[in-house]
């Protein structure tokens, strides 16, 4: 068998708009850090270390979302640095919870809230990584699952597709033999248009889905949302459902947006 | 005869045996199947309301412990459960060390199994056992799977076993068969028993029971006589496979493919579809690497990927591949209706489709959709 070969592969871990809770994943690995910093050599992470490693990087995991001038030009250069580059949670790949500002207009919050409008740079739109650079993979959640998160890392390290299905949360609550909540208790669910990766944590609670992981392969949002209403959720209700985490992600857009007034 | 004390020792003799007893006990508001270590977690005076898309736990007057339809779990999850390790492969000096072949369980005793539950087990074991490939983890559970089967008192709202042959009453494929008889006045149930295979009529020897009477036996069959003619649904499978297989591009496709979610619910919980999925994984280290398979759906679009994309990636595509399969070249291909009639696909639709309203309106003119 040939020995492998033996340079520890360099990660970094960048953060752009965010609430830093999907970096905090990889922190959470407990007992699997050890093997990640036995495997690889985290050479730029600001969160868990001061060690500022130099480029270039065999994989960059990049949470946050682009929401300044200066963000656009940094992405570039996380690109540019990066063999890999792969997208953590809901904010680097559908814009977060900020996104919310796309439906507004944020010149007018600025005015709103800052004695001086003209210290602020930003952009009116909150948007998600892929939007600005290639992206070799997009890990979903808010947070993100550590578990998928490893599996991610162990795949692009021995080269292999990660096996991340895009799937609904449906299929999840299944493999767990959860009782429906939906069909048993009439309890409205996003399951059924969410992208698996939560191993369906609110129903197996008893909770419908909130839609933390986005929309699924083929999210058929209006069949759902026209079943939410038969339980009788309104109008208001469905749009701000859709517009939460992944308010961002096209699918979710669109749905919320024949929700609104008018 | 057994009374309701007979319960409890049908359960003490299949424990004393060694089986894990696997049976119906109320959990997160529905009948599911968990394991029990006493007859007192059945669910004992609970029915359940079914329609499409809608499931509620009721409160019955009488103390009946089998007085409902079938709930969301099936013998599929004991015999082909949802995942399983196929094998695990470890680097070492020498080379790749191998770890494969079937964990070993304890034998498992289903307490309750519907007769279209019989039907299914059937079915998946033409599927996983009848070809020139027998699935070897399946078979070791399904040698020593012991059934103890119950004959239906209560159709439920999405039931058609009548229209697909396979109920109400037990014919075949048990160990043990129970009908559930209400006393009227008490509302307390007595149990007529009968063996169906030796293991059975060794168990059955165990219990203090007593023989029927010709009009316990009578009251028996009017209890499936009654539930037969009380079935929530129906479904006509004349010419059956001409409507699915012969119409692909009737309009009902497209409109069901716009209320259909792809969520896979309908087919996770079928108790025969047996469609799974084989994922490769390795750890860090890459030191270690493991195989598992699991549950899958003709309803995701992994399920069809080949290489550069998916071959049904419209939702009408795979409606018609879940319906047409199963109604129609399951035929073909196992000698079998994929369909037992249990109904819950209807009823665990998050959306309510229901698989024998859809094929009325294929039978319908091309226009009516
Ligand atoms: S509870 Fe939600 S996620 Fe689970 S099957 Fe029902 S709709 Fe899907
Ligand atoms: S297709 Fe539906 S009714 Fe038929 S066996 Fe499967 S789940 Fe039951
Ligand atoms: S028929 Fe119902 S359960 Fe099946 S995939 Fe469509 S929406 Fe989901």
């Amino acid at each position: 068998m040939a020995a492998r070969p033996r340079r520890r592969p360099r990660v970094a871990v960048w953060k752009f708009a965010s609430c830093d809770g999907c970096q905090l994943s990889l922190l959470d690995c407990e007992d699997e850090l050890l093997a990640v910093a036995g495997a690889v050599d985290i050479a730029y992470f600001p969160e868990a270390s001061s060690r500022m490693g130099r480029g270039p990087f065999d994989l960059s995991l990049v949470e946050g979302s682009v929401t300044t001038p200066h963000d656009v030009e940094r992405i570039q250069r996380v690109r540019r640095l990066s063999r890999y580059l792969v997208t953590i949670g809901a904010c680097a790949t559908a814009g977060g919870i900020q996104a919310l500002r796309n439906f507004r207009d944020v010149k007018e919050f600025i005015g709103v809230v800052y004695a001086r409008a003209d210290y602020i740079g930003t952009l009116a739109r909150s948007s998600a990584i892929s939007e600005h650079v290639p992206v070799d993979f997009e890990l979903r959640g808010c947070p993100i699952n550590k578990r998928q998160l490893l599996e991610v890392v162990s795949a692009f390290l021995a080269g292999r597709r990660p096996t991340v299905p895009a799937h609904s949360v449906c299929v999840e609550c299944k493999l767990a033999g959860t009782v429906c909540v939906m069909v048993a208790q009439g309890t409205p669910c996003l399951g059924p248009v969410t992208h698996a990766g939560c191993g369906a944590l609110c129903p197996r609670y008893r909770r419908g889905c909130y839609g933390c992981y986005g929309p699924m392969e083929t999210p058929n949002t209006a069949a759902l949302a026209a079943g939410w209403q038969r339980l009788g959720a309104r109008r208001p209700e469905l749009l701000r459902v859709f517009r939460s985490f992944n308010a961002g992600a096209e699918p979710f857009v669109l749905e919320s947006r024949r929700h609104e007034e008018g | 005869m057994l009374t309701e004390d007979g319960l409890e020792a049908l359960v003490g003799a299949l424990l004393r045996r060694g089986y894990r007893v696997i049976g119906p006990t109320v959990r997160e508001g529905a009948i599911v199947l968990d394991e029990i270590s006493s007859a007192a977690e059945l669910p004992v005076g609970w029915t359940a309301e079914q329609e499409a898309g809608s499931y509620r736990l009721r409160r019955r007057a009488d103390r009946a412990r089998f007085g409902w339809a079938v709930g969301p779990h099936s013998a599929k999850r004991l015999l082909f459960p949802p995942s399983e390790r196929l094998l695990s492969v470890r680097r070492s000096r020498g080379g790749l060390v191998v770890h494969g072949g079937v964990a070993q369980m304890p034998p498992q005793a289903l307490l309750g199994a519907r007769p279209c539950d019989l039907a299914a087990i059937a079915v998946q074991d033409r599927v996983l056992l009848g070809g020139a490939w027998a699935d070897p983890a399946y078979q070791a559970r399904r040698e020593r799977l012991f059934v103890v089967a119950v004959n239906c008192g209560e159709a439920g709202g999405t039931c058609f076993c009548v229209s697909m042959g396979t109920g109400p009453a037990a014919t075949a494929g048990f160990d043990l068969v129970l009908t559930e008889l209400i006393d009227p006045d008490r509302g307390q149930p007595s149990y007529l028993i009968r063996a169906g295979t030796p293991a059975g009529q060794e168990v059955l020897a165990e219990l203090a029971g007593r023989a029927a009477t010709p009009a316990e036996v009578e009251a028996a069959a009017e209890v499936v006589a009654r539930t037969a003619q009380s079935m929530g649904r129906r479904l006509d499978t004349a010419g059956l496979h001409q409507v699915l297989t012969g119409q692909p591009e009737h309009p009902r496709w497209q409109e069901v493919a716009t209320r259909c979610l792809t969520c896979a619910n309908c087919t996770l919980v079928c108790p025969t579809c047996f469609c799974h999925t084989v994922e490769d994984t390795s750890d860090l280290s890459g030191e270690h690497a493991e195989r598992w398979r699991r549950w899958d759906s003709c309803f995701t679009l992994d399920f069809s990927y080949v290489h550069g994309g998916s071959v049904r990636p419209s939702v009408r595509a795979r409606y018609r591949q879940w319906l047409t399969h199963k109604l129609a070249t399951w035929i073909d291909q196992f000698g079998t209706s994929g369909c037992v009639g249990c109904g819950r696909c209807i009823t665990w639709c998050p959306v309510g489709i229901d698989i024998t309203e859809e094929v009325r309106a294929l039978r319908g003119p091309g226009g009516s959709a």
